[in-house]
């Protein structure tokens, strides 16, 4: 790839940085594979379903049914289909927030459920449950303020006199996290008893009970968000060498701080108020974003985005198909994944 | 004697066509129930470097970081171009003044061309999608190779030696092309050759560009040799100012630092030499 850019009459310092040609490039790469791997995995499940005809309906957009019979149309646009592309929004939401946080905290463990602040959301989306259960709107709303009041609380907590040092911000999202776990068990044993199994469920992240309306306001905030999120990532560079650095080269630091907080914190909230908390989404996908492609947040961000929907996605088929026809939470997949990572990290630092 | 004049002539014409400056006016900062700057006054001229030297706890740091608006006068007032800083908003003054403080936190890697190009964040216009322009390589490149780094563009920030990093800190500060630069012990980390070689990077950026430069040293005599102006404090206060041969006085060092000194003409340069004197009972 370098070579390319080399000859196509690019000076030679673009191999050492990031570039706008890079970042179209890699994120159109990684839309390919995610449309792919929408297609691929809309095929698997406990229910096969006929491939050629399946392809063909989804690639027409659900238009015409390609021989499928009535109920494997259903299985295809009614259940799995609304899945794979909550899935790709808790995903991608999930990244990006992380991606984030990790650069205004300067710290490459930040992590929306290591920090609690999917707690913070989840007890929103309880609260929402609880006293305006009929109104889907209040969860995601509910869960927005409640991600919000953790993420500020977590800050606080985090900051030193010297500053917040890694340590220090993960022992602060263990207070919170555990706090917060707290009021969940208060507010689940106000709960009818029928529905707590589908609650512990929920809390571990699940993505089996979409609903109409939430799905578009996730997929909507999370691509809404992850562009504003974007735009901020040449401050957010800065930042992550330090606030002080940052407000001498020019960087109004009390101003991204708040936009970005408020961007991640509705990332989060809308998507456990959809999906519950899974968790370490947000770690794992930044990391092999950095690994692979630099640390310069314009590239960073983007590539989070879509790279956490292929994980989320990759993570529920592995979910929902290792003990078919039982299902597994996804969040039990990633956190398989994240947590020997986290700790990895942890050594590393 | 030419170089003096020059010095003059370079300084009128900037001062007249520019009216670039920057000023503190009575200056008094508090930090909780202590005064940390108590009553500076100080102006940087386009072309000189101005050491400020004193024991720790005089305010030095405080007084450079209030220059470019990071920490907030109680009373006084700093002045860019004739306009209060705090009215100001940060790009503007980030083109203007470039702070070079010690080594950045580094805990994401970043190569050492991503790090300098960091400088030019304060240039960025919405035109250019918040990606750097071609401009902005070339300055970035450029003072790359102006202090020497040309050969670790590529490196991680985090493989260099601590002499290296401290003048990509320095490279980062230049690349903002800014008239005024505030550096805050610069040279603590580095050793002697390092040390010298990053003054006068800075030296010859000031006497090319018409910049100002502000140091905060405890090395005395890197002051000495450096700097046209050295500003002497303690608890807050100026205790004096003017030619390091005015300002680096026995009797004076003596009263300030609580350390019997002795001051001589360096044998080569001819600038004055503080050296502490230990003596055994």
């Amino acid at each position: 790839m370098t070579k390319a850019f080399v000859k196509s009459g690019a000076s030679l310092s673009s191999q050492y940085r990031a570039t706008f040609q890079k970042t179209v490039l890699a994120c159109a790469a990684l839309l390919v594979a995610l449309a792919i791997v929408i297609v691929v995995t809309t095929l698997v499940g406990s229910e096969s379903l006929p491939r050629a005809s399946s392809i063909c309906a989804l690639v027409s957009f659900g238009r015409t049914s390609c021989g499928l019979t009535q109920d494997q149309f259903d299985i295809l646009f009614q259940i799995r289909l609304p899945r794979i592309l909550l899935g790709a929004a808790v995903g991608g939401s999930l990244a990006t927030a992380g991606a984030s946080y990790q650069a205004l905290l300067r710290n490459p463990l930040a992590e929306p459920y290591l920090l609690g602040i999917s707690n913070g959301a989840a007890v929103g989306t309880m609260t929402a449950l609880v006293f305006f259960g009929s109104n889907e709107w209040s969860r995601p709303l509910l869960a927005f303020a409640g991600a919000l009041v953790a993420t500020f609380a977590v800050y606080r907590l985090a900051r030193g006199r010297t500053g917040a040092t890694p340590e220090r911000l993960v022992l602060a999202g263990v207070i919170v996290t555990t706090f917060l776990s707290s009021v969940i068990v208060f507010v689940t044993t106000m709960m009818d008893v029928t529905r707590i199994r589908s609650f512990t469920f929920w809390l571990l992240g699940d993505l089996s009970s979409t609903s109409e309306t939430l799905l578009p306001i996730a997929i909507l905030i999370a691509i809404a968000g992850a562009i504003l999120l974007a735009a901020n990532a040449r401050s957010l560079n800065l930042l992550m060498l330090g606030e002080r650095d940052a407000f001498d080269l020019g960087v109004e630091v009390g101003r991204v701080r708040i936009v970005v907080f408020l961007i991640a914190s509705l990332l989060v909230g809308s998507s456990v108020a959809a999906s519950g908390s899974v968790g370490y989404v947000g770690l794992v996908v930044p990391h092999l974003v950095r690994l692979s492609l630099g640390s310069d947040n314009r590239l960073t961000i983007p590539a989070a985005a879509i790279g956490g929907a292929l994980f989320v996605i990759i993570a529920d088929s592995v979910a929902r198909t290792i003990i078919a026809p039982r299902e597994l939470p996804v969040g039990a997949i990633t956190a398989l994944i994240g947590a020997p990572l986290f700790i990895y990290l942890l050594k590393r630092n | 004697m030419a170089r003096a004049l020059k010095r003059t002539y370079r300084t009128y014409v900037f001062r007249e066509l520019n009216m670039t400056s920057l000023q503190a006016k009575n200056l008094v900062i508090n930090y909780g129930d202590r005064v940390a700057v108590d009553g500076v006054s100080l102006t940087l001229q386009p072309g000189t470097v101005t050491a400020i030297i004193g024991p720790n706890g005089a305010g030095k740091s405080t007084l450079l970081r209030a220059l470019n608006g990071y920490v907030r006068p109680a009373t006084g007032s700093v002045q860019l171009d004739g306009q209060p800083i705090d009215q100001l908003n940060r790009r503007t003054i980030g083109r203007r003044i470039a702070v070079v403080a010690q080594e950045a936190d580094l805990r994401f890697p970043i190569t050492v061309l991503e790090f300098v190009l960091g400088g030019r964040y304060a240039w960025a216009t919405n035109a250019a999608w918040g990606w750097e322009t071609e401009n902005d390589v070339k300055v970035a490149e450029a003072v790359i190779v102006e202090t020497e780094l040309a050969a670790l563009s590529g490196r991680l920030m985090n493989e260099l030696s601590g002499g290296e990093r401290q003048r990509a800190v320095l490279a980062r500060a230049l690349a903002t092309e800014a008239q005024f630069l505030l550096l805050d012990e610069p040279t603590a980390n580095l050793d002697m050759s390092h040390q010298l070689s990053l003054l006068a990077v800075v030296r010859s950026r000031c006497n090319k560009r018409a910049c100002a430069a502000l140091v905060v040293t405890h090395d005395i005599n890197l002051a000495s040799e450096f700097a046209d102006q050295v500003l002497l404090m303690r608890d807050g206060r100026m205790i004096r100012v003017g030619k390091p041969k005015d300002v680096l006085e026995s009797a004076v060092l003596e009263d300030v630092f609580g350390v019997e000194v002795l001051v001589d003409a360096h044998p080569i340069t001819g600038a004055p030499r503080v050296t502490p004197v230990h003596r055994v009972n």
